[in-house]
């Protein structure tokens, strides 16, 4: 079965194209966006050719870039080097942020106590209880390495695969390659928190660019759903307008759709009155996902006290699994905060308070549904943070500044072997000395997973076959699969 | 697919040849010297390096010989270990068509050509077998040639409706409609595009096309996402299409209006284009990577508008299609590269950072303002002079050693300075503070200007600020027509010139191209941002060349352009066809009949707020912040972002076009960008149109969208010279210039009858819907409510939405 799975979604997605862009029958997905010149091919065949490991992802982006020291990449030594320089061969001069340019670069070890968990009896944090608990399920990456030393570019590069802003993002291409997996929902969803438990002094901007479409046609674009009014924008009938109402009107702007079609032959129209029709199941579809009410007590404690709060990252959490449940392909979450320049250990529990009891129950409850198998979660930053402190450095309050050549993450589900830890840093988690994992190889290992061969997903743009994972040479990362 | 390489009688190198080697073979063996395989390319014939030159016996492409082409064998072979291109660039092999094509083209002598775009163009010859004015003749040659005919006009309605729109921006009113209708001489269509051209309007939807190509937005689109106010070059944007500024005047003033000897204040706020770029608030990134980024950043923006060329492939390598350097991408740069300003912005307080400026630019005062300055300036000295002045005694006192500090006298004295300097402190303060209040109110406008040595420019190795390579200078691309020689270092004003030049093969093609797809929906070379060899083949190309030349003979002429476009008979035909000829030629490349596509989000919401009345018509100024959904901004700001959350404006300036439309760039307004507006975050040359519900949900729930609707019906409603019987006809002539058909009609009032019975029966829907609205005379709240539907009815056809 899982042999003609791709070439079926294939079709699927290709007669989703035609229908929605109105491009008809003779016209092939490349084919119509190609230059006339080279038009007459057939589409590239970018699946792998083998079955597929997971059908859909939820990116948890924790957007700000989390202290790999303090929550994940346990280096119990650097207790001793409290306040030492850092040794000049480990820093090798390597470029730093304006910030703590021609400062002194003085370590600053975490205050975090980390325990074995699990079978697997992976070191864990004191931050991260329950996380803990489904130390068996994670794959923890201590070798993530990025380009970008700033927020911005360095987001940008996560999500997209490049820092210049305008290229597609992940969600962007699996929507582009795999095509819809319903009819009722986007393929692509974004959510953002609206609550900090740790306060809202680290929070970092964010663009829409990060879920955009770059130059894929702009329908397999990220839909961001708000935490406040309509999830999705304009979804309610304004005031004054029932469903009943807004159905016989609708009727009235298709009947007469369809005698401008008869007249004017342009099959532009039909794909006009299928959205609206669309358009129209939605604003039942939507409220339905997002309508937690009827989720038992037991599945919301699961998921813990913030998940009654509408924007909460738990609430965000609980509302992916119902979206994995409805067939959206790709859900991103960002949570934001993670910017602990200074007073990290003031903000840090409060982050991981938002993130960790949620990011728990996420897989837990999937895994209970038999979703897990088949949906990767995948929980990263921007990138890592300094070894050295800055600004005030004691025992117990210190900050860290950016740090691109190594940071932590973790996925889980979706054919990654859990309760492992991939790849290792030097003693100071400043730079990966053992399988190293970039951006670009993280994105070649999710789309892996979903089956496509990430040199093989193309889009002609400014004269290059565009990719997700750009012109380096990318690999899968085949050690953390299972 | 419309023309199909295949049936190509006699193959033409660089319409059938070279985009099947620049595809497959160009990134082994193209122009680019790094990835360069086997010493060999294939982009030119000749040279050491050239597909004919022979080595070890082996010739790539022998002129007329299949079996002595090692290529032919290449393509051909099933052998993994042989075939071009080899299986691990994942690249598709030639397939039979393809390889029929390099057959025909060896087997008739290999001929090479120059590549049309960097080939100066040259008067063609009209066709001589077919009618009509230049423009038809050439169109009807290629439809001959593919066996189809053009087809009728559009009747009038749809005419003046679809100019109207393509000129302006906005929907034709109904007196308008009925002036057209009832003029039967030979010139109406004529006069109604010179009525067109002379609007004010114009401008305001040409200038729409234009900041989409140079990124124009109101914020900086980095890190903090700040507040930039660049609404100064936005006006003179408009006003230059208005006033007709010629187009080589356009692009030097822009590239270089701070370089005129006296510059005008319009030179100099056009060198503003420089200032678009996005920028990064100091504090985290390192000042000279952020310097190179908006230098890059500025190369960009010239090569995509002015050169239609992907020139940012150059900043880490050499081209890997076109004859394009990193030498000549570096080259260029050191025109870019010598402003005078911080490459990052200011910090987070005081007038320049309130008002969105950044040094260097210009206070946009009017001669009272100036006085006034000035005025004040000579108080805050005054003041200044005086503080310093009771500072001084001050210190005398306090120094006199002689003085008894614990009299009476001493203290009084201390005690009088102290008040005194009281006092003038705070007279600064207020002067400051109506000095400040007044820049305030002042417009700036950032400008371009050039540090006066000049900056020291080096190739960046792989693109890396830290890693300067070989030095280079000022100079246009080597493989395009030479500037001039001169002895001097080249100014960017002698690179504007350059640009300008009859010479210059890409400047008049490219923008020719791109007012044909504003017309037609999409340009004789379909991709408007790429001329080069990746890009699209023109599928006109005698027709461009045409229209280029005519518009640098006209000297650069915009206006008459436009005019002589929209009246051609192309442009006239009726967009009507069947649903296999729309199917066959889904964009209409052949233009065998007029063009049919969705238009741009501002001129749908344009025709809203025109319909309905609301529009505000005022021109220029700072953007505005027409309503939007709650909490857009806050998800995505920081807590110092400035600004932070979003306020909407009120009163008419809600109304204004979109144009004036506030731009944050990391959240642009979802009104737009759900109808595929850009971002604003890089140079779009065209936008993409797609059909999403989520465009239907925007039109049928959009608040302000419903308020509009609701306006209209009042306003036909409240009408007297409009009869009971002929408002359905009014409304739907409003919204979308045709009246409706009988079953249309029938439709309507069958809407309007269930409308107001729902209503009726439901009278707190209607009184939700009327709300805060007067109703006139006799009209009733489910009445209106019914009305208002219909008229929302009209704003969600296809038709409205379209502009055919």
């Amino acid at each position: 079965m899982n042999d003609t799975l791709h070439s079926h979604e294939w079709a699927q997605a290709r007669r989703q194209f035609l229908k929605t862009t109105g491009m008809g029958l003779g016209a092939t997905v490349l084919g119509a966006l190609l230059p006339q010149n080279t038009a007459a091919r057939e589409p590239k065949n970018f699946m792998t050719g083998q079955p597929p490991k997971a059908k859909r992802v939820i990116f948890l982006f924790m957007a700000g870039a989390p202290s790999q020291l303090d929550m994940f990449d346990y280096k119990p030594d650097l207790e001793k080097q409290f306040k030492k320089p850092l040794p000049p061969s480990v820093s090798m001069g390597q470029r730093v942020t304006a910030m703590t340019r021609g400062k002194e670069q003085l370590v600053a070890p975490s205050m975090y106590k980390f325990a074995p968990q699990g079978q697997s009896g992976i070191p864990m944090c004191e931050l991260l209880p329950h996380l803990s608990t489904v130390a068996d399920d994670l794959c923890i990456v201590n070798s993530f390495n990025t380009n970008a030393i700033n927020h911005d570019p360095a987001k940008t590069f996560l999500c997209t695969g490049s820092e210049i802003p305008g290229r597609a993002s992940m969600g962007a291409w699996l929507s582009y390659g795999l095509g819809t997996m319903n009819q009722d929902l986007p393929d692509f969803v974004v959510l953002t928190s609206a609550y900090w438990t740790g306060g809202t002094r680290n929070v970092q901007a964010l663009y829409s660019r990060l879920w955009g479409s770059g130059p894929l046609p702009s329908k397999y674009q990220g839909v961001k759903f708000q935490t406040s009014g309509d999830p999705v924008l304009f979804l309610s009938n304004p005031q004054g307008i029932d469903s009943q109402i807004r159905r016989r009107m609708l009727d009235t702007v298709s009947e007469v759709n369809r005698g401008d079609f008869a007249r004017i032959g342009d099959p532009e129209i039909e794909t006009t009155i299928a959205q609206q029709e669309m358009a129209f199941r939605m604003q039942s579809s939507v409220p339905e996902l997002t309508d937690v009410s009827g989720e038992p007590e037991h599945i919301l404690d699961l998921y813990g006290p913030e998940v009654t709060k509408n924007g909460s990252f738990a609430r965000n959490c609980l509302l992916a699994r119902r979206m994995v449940e409805r067939g959206v392909r790709f859900i991103q979450i960002f949570h934001r905060g993670w910017d602990h320049h200074s007073v990290l250990p003031k903000q840090l529990p409060g982050q991981c308070f938002d993130i960790d009891q949620p990011s728990a129950a996420l897989i837990s409850d999937l895994k209970q549904r038999g979703l897990l198998e088949d949906t990767l979660i995948v929980f990263a930053g921007e990138f890592g943070r300094t070894a050295y402190g800055q600004g005030t450095l004691k025992r117990d309050d210190y900050g860290r500044d950016h740090h691109p050549r190594c940071f932590s993450g973790w996925l889980a589900g979706g054919g990654i072997k859990g309760g492992q830890i991939y790849g290792q840093t030097d003693d100071f988690s400043y730079n990966v000395i053992e399988n190293p994992v970039a951006v670009r190889d993280l994105h070649a290992t999710m789309l892996h997973q979903l089956g496509i061969d990430h040199e093989r997903l193309t889009f002609p743009f400014q004269g290059l076959d565009q990719r997700l994972t750009g012109v380096e040479p990318a690999r899968v990362v085949h050690d953390i699969l299972s | 697919m419309i023309a199909s390489v295949a049936q190509a009688e006699d193959v033409k190198f660089n319409r059938d040849i070279r985009p099947l080697l620049s595809d497959r073979c160009f990134h082994c063996h193209g122009p680019g010297d790094g990835d360069r395989q086997a010493d060999l390319r294939l982009d030119r014939a000749d040279g050491p390096q050239g597909a004919y030159r022979e080595e070890a016996g082996v010739i790539a492409i022998k002129p007329g010989s299949l079996n002595e082409s090692e290529l032919w064998a290449r393509i051909t072979s099933t052998d993994p270990d042989v075939v071009m291109p080899p299986p691990d660039s994942h690249k598709e092999p030639l397939d039979e068509k393809e390889q029929k094509l390099i057959k025909k083209w060896i087997e008739a002598g290999a001929p090479y050509e120059d590549f049309w775009a960097f080939v100066t163009p040259t008067m063609p010859e009209l066709p001589q077998n077919v009618d009509g004015a230049p423009i038809d003749r050439f169109v009807r040659r290629r439809l001959a040639n593919e066996g189809l005919s053009p087809s009728a006009r559009a009747d009038k309605r749809t005419l003046i409706r679809r100019v109207t729109f393509d000129l302006t921006g906005l929907p034709p009113t109904r007196e308008e409609i009925h002036a057209f209708l009832v003029d039967d001489s030979p010139q109406a269509f004529e006069k109604v595009v010179d009525r067109l051209l002379e609007s004010p309007h114009y401008g305001e939807h040409m200038a729409k096309y234009w900041l989409d190509l140079v990124r124009f937005a109101d914020t900086n689109g980095i890190h903090h996402d700040h507040y930039r106010d660049l609404s100064p070059y936005r006006d003179w944007v408009i006003r230059s299409f208005n006033d007709n500024l010629p187009y080589d005047d356009f692009t030097r003033y822009q590239l270089a209006g701070d370089l005129y000897p006296e510059p005008t204040r319009d030179q100099l706020v056009a060198s503003g284009f420089h200032r678009l770029h996005l920028i990064i608030d100091r504090g985290t990134a390192l000042p000279e990577e952020s310097f190179t980024r908006n230098v890059i950043d500025r190369v960009t923006s010239v090569g995509t508008a002015f050169m239609g060329l992907t020139v940012q492939c150059a900043v880490c390598h050499d081209h890997k299609y076109d004859p394009f350097t990193m030498r000549d991408f570096y080259s260029l740069s050191a025109f870019f590269n010598n402003i005078d300003a911080n490459p990052e912005t200011g910090g987070r307080s005081g007038t320049d950072f309130l008002r969105g400026l950044q040094t260097p630019y210009i206070n946009l005062t009017t001669d009272d303002q100036d006085a006034r300055l000035n005025e004040l300036a000579r108080q805050v000295e005054q003041s200044q002079v005086a503080i310093s002045e009771i500072r001084k005694q001050q210190k005398e006192l306090e120094g006199d050693k002689e003085a008894d500090k614990k009299s009476d006298e001493y203290k009084k004295a201390a005690a009088e300075l102290a008040s005194r300097l009281k006092q003038v402190e705070a007279e600064l303060k207020a002067i400051e503070k109506t000095r400040d209040d007044l820049l305030m109110s002042i417009p700036g406008a950032m400008v371009m200007k050039e540090r006066s040595e000049v900056r020291p420019t080096h190739i960046l190795v792989r693109g890396a600020y830290d890693n300067p390579g070989e030095e280079v200078h000022r100079a246009s691309p080597a493989f395009l027509p030479p500037m001039p020689e001169s002895d001097e270092t080249r100014s960017r004003m002698d690179l504007a010139n350059w640009f300008v030049s009859r010479d210059n093969p890409l400047t008049a093609r490219v923008t020719v191209n791109r007012f044909w797809q504003q017309l037609f929906g999409v340009g004789i070379v379909r991709t408007a941002e790429d001329f080069g060899a990746q890009g699209e083949w023109p599928t006109h190309p005698d027709l461009l060349d045409y229209l280029a030349v005519r518009f640098m003979d006209s000297g650069w002429d915009v206006k008459a352009l436009m005019k002589e476009i929209v009246l051609s008979e192309t442009y006239q035909q009726t967009s009507s066809a069947s649903r296999e000829q729309f199917l066959q030629d889904p964009s209409n490349r052949l233009l065998a009949r007029g063009s049919r596509f969705r238009m741009d989000s501002e001129i749908i919401r344009d025709q809203i707020l025109a319909t309905s009345g609301l529009l505000n018509e005022e021109l220029y100024g700072k953007s505005v912040k027409p309503p939007q959904p709650e909490g857009l901004w806050q998800a995505v700001s920081m807590p110092s972002s400035y600004p932070r959350a979003f306020e909407a404006d009120s009163g008419d300036k809600i109304y204004r076009r979109s144009v004036y439309t506030f731009w944050k760039r990391g959240m642009p307004p979802p009104q737009m960008t759900i109808l595929n507006a850009p971002s604003r975050e890089e140079c779009i040359a065209r936008r993409e149109r797609t059909n999403t519900p989520l465009q239907a949900l925007l039109l049928l729930n959009e608040t302000e969208y419903l308020k509009a609707a609701r306006q209209l019906a009042l306003n036909i409603l409240a009408d007297e010279s409009i009869s009971s019987e002929n408002r359905l006809d009014a409304m739907a002539e409003t919204v979308t210039t045709q009246l409706p058909s009988d079953s249309e009609r029938t439709a309507y009032q069958h809407l309007i009858t269930d409308l107001t019975d729902i209503y009726s029966k439901s009278p707190e829907l209607a009184n939700q819907l009327c709300q805060g609205v007067e109703l006139p005379d006799g009209v009733s709240a489910p009445e209106l409510s019914a009305w208002t539907m219909l008229a929302s009815t009209l704003y969600n056809l296809d038709v409205t939405k379209t502009r055919q």
